[in-house]
């Protein structure tokens, strides 16, 4: 090993270190960012067909696909608080993520269970045509589970309550336990559940244990073992984003046959 | 040289494996061994990181002042982990997803850290390049063991192919939820310590 060093030449050596080091990481970073984005796109996109059933849950497909299906989803961009589709705005054009951290186009969340901070003011959701008549509406939801942020997709009936299916993309709940809501079995477990109660106040839950057939249990859903708190934060993010805070003024529209 | 370069590389697979003789690196063996899909990729990570953390660190080992050596260690692991999980997130996606925090987290591998200190301070570059592929691979050894045990017996499968028809979906096999969890993993790597010892008695410590 080498022999005592001055201050003058540590402090040299550290710097070059971390601007060599620097240099190699943004290196990496850019020349990929290109792949990566196109990865994050297709991958979006095809949970929003999965969340819309339209794509098998453990499909493997090509992007030329991807983008064949994608054809019967119309993407809207409304207005969160009033729940109106704000026309002239390309839905591709809006980065959620992107909107959340810019003041102008996102404000404060009322204090929630799902541990929501921001809100975006304007949102892209997804109808699905079948026929040419819209049958599913799809919501991007967001919140808390253990670790991470969980974020993902709920494909609701035109009824607005009744579940068509869901789908959970990005997440860094632990893999096995909570990393299990990406697991198309408990997805599908969703399917003919209602969000909502008779009075369309939000009424889901992922229960501990497990819960009986969509008919004799409508609002539940069996709860995943080893992540109670995940499922604490399933069910809050989804009461959230049904709800008024959320997108409850849009499906109120939808409900009484507004677009 | 040949036979010494050799010796590098192959002790750490089973006469001084890092998982199972030192017990290093065991939680990130714990948390990704669920698959073998994750457990190979994981493994792969880690052996590319681990070679060349030991190479960069050795080719400027005369250089670095003592008493920061630690730190610069670590930002040079640092950064390499960081362009691993960019390259995995570039081209195997959805893997890569799977493994989240855990790529991020071969920053604190033991393994990696205690390479680049016991050897890479005091070695040449190709040694401690050596070196670092070696461990990396005793690691990936009993990564991909474990992953192997665990998705069989706890999902039935391997790569993802069914290979053992479930009861629930109509074949015989009750898959064992114990196995994906994470004491799975302790049984799985406890048990294969045990079997290396037998087999290699001078990993055992004094009493």
């Amino acid at each position: 090993m080498s022999a005592k060093h001055g201050t003058a030449y540590t402090m040299g050596f550290a710097a070059a270190v971390c601007l060599v080091c620097s240099i190699f990481v943004c290196l990496s970073a850019v020349a990929l960012k290109d792949r990566q984005d196109h990865n994050k796109k297709l991958d979006e996109q095809k949970n929003v067909l999965k969340a819309a059933g339209l794509l098998a849950p453990d499909e493997e497909v090509t992007a030329a696909k991807v983008a064949e299906l994608y054809k019967s989803i119309e993407a809207l961009v409304i207005d969160v608080k009033t729940g109106k589709v704000v026309e002239g705005v390309d839905p591709t054009s809006l980065d959620m993520r992107a909107a959340l951290a810019d003041k102008d186009l996102s404000y404060k969340a009322p204090e929630n269970a799902a541990k929501v901070l921001r809100i975006p003011s304007q949102a892209v959701v997804y109808k699905v045509l079948e026929n040419g008549a819209p049958a599913m509406i799809i919501l991007p939801v967001n919140g808390k589970g253990l670790w991470s942020t969980l974020y993902g997709f709920l494909a609701l009936d035109v009824d607005t309550t009744t579940v068509r299916g869901v789908s959970f993309y990005e997440h860094g709940e632990t893999p096995g336990l909570g990393g299990e809501i990406e697991n198309p079995k408990w997805t599908a477990l969703w399917k003919g559940r209602k969000v909502f109660d008779g009075n369309f106040t939000p009424a889901f839950k992922v229960i501990k244990g497990a819960a009986g057939t969509p008919e004799a249990d409508p609002h539940a859903v069996d709860g995943l073992s080893g992540a109670t708190l995940t499922g604490n934060g399933v069910t809050a993010l989804v009461n959230f984003w049904i709800g008024e805070n959320g997108f409850g003024p849009f499906l109120e529209d939808i409900r009484k046959g507004g677009k | 040289m040949a036979s010494k370069t050799k010796e590098i590389l192959l002790d750490p697979l089973f006469d001084n494996n890092p998982i199972a003789g030192q017990v290093l690196g065991i939680c990130s063996a714990l948390a990704v061994t669920t698959q073998m899909n994750s457990s190979f990729v994981m493994a792969i990570a880690l052996t590319v990181v681990t070679g060349f953390s030991g190479l960069s660190v050795s080719l400027i080992r005369n250089y670095i002042p003592a008493n920061i050596r630690i730190i610069v260690q670590l930002t040079i692991i640092a950064s390499l982990v960081i362009i691993t999980d960019q390259i995995l997130k570039a081209f195997v996606f959805d893997v890569s997803k799977q493994l989240s925090v855990f790529v991020g987290l071969i920053i604190t591998n033991c393994i990696v850290m205690g390479r680049a200190e016991a050897f890479a301070m005091q070695r040449k570059p190709f040694e401690s390049f050596i070196d670092g592929i070696g461990n990396g691979f005793g690691y990936s050894f009993f990564l991909i063991l474990t992953g192997f045990v665990r998705e069989l017996t706890g999902s039935g499968r391997i790569f993802g192919i069914q290979l053992l028809p479930l009861a629930s979906e109509g074949g015989w096999y009750t898959p064992n939820g114990l196995m994906v969890l994470a004491p799975g993993a302790f049984f799985v790597i406890g048990l294969s310590i045990w079997a290396l010892r037998t087999w290699k008695p001078q990993l055992k410590e004094e009493e």
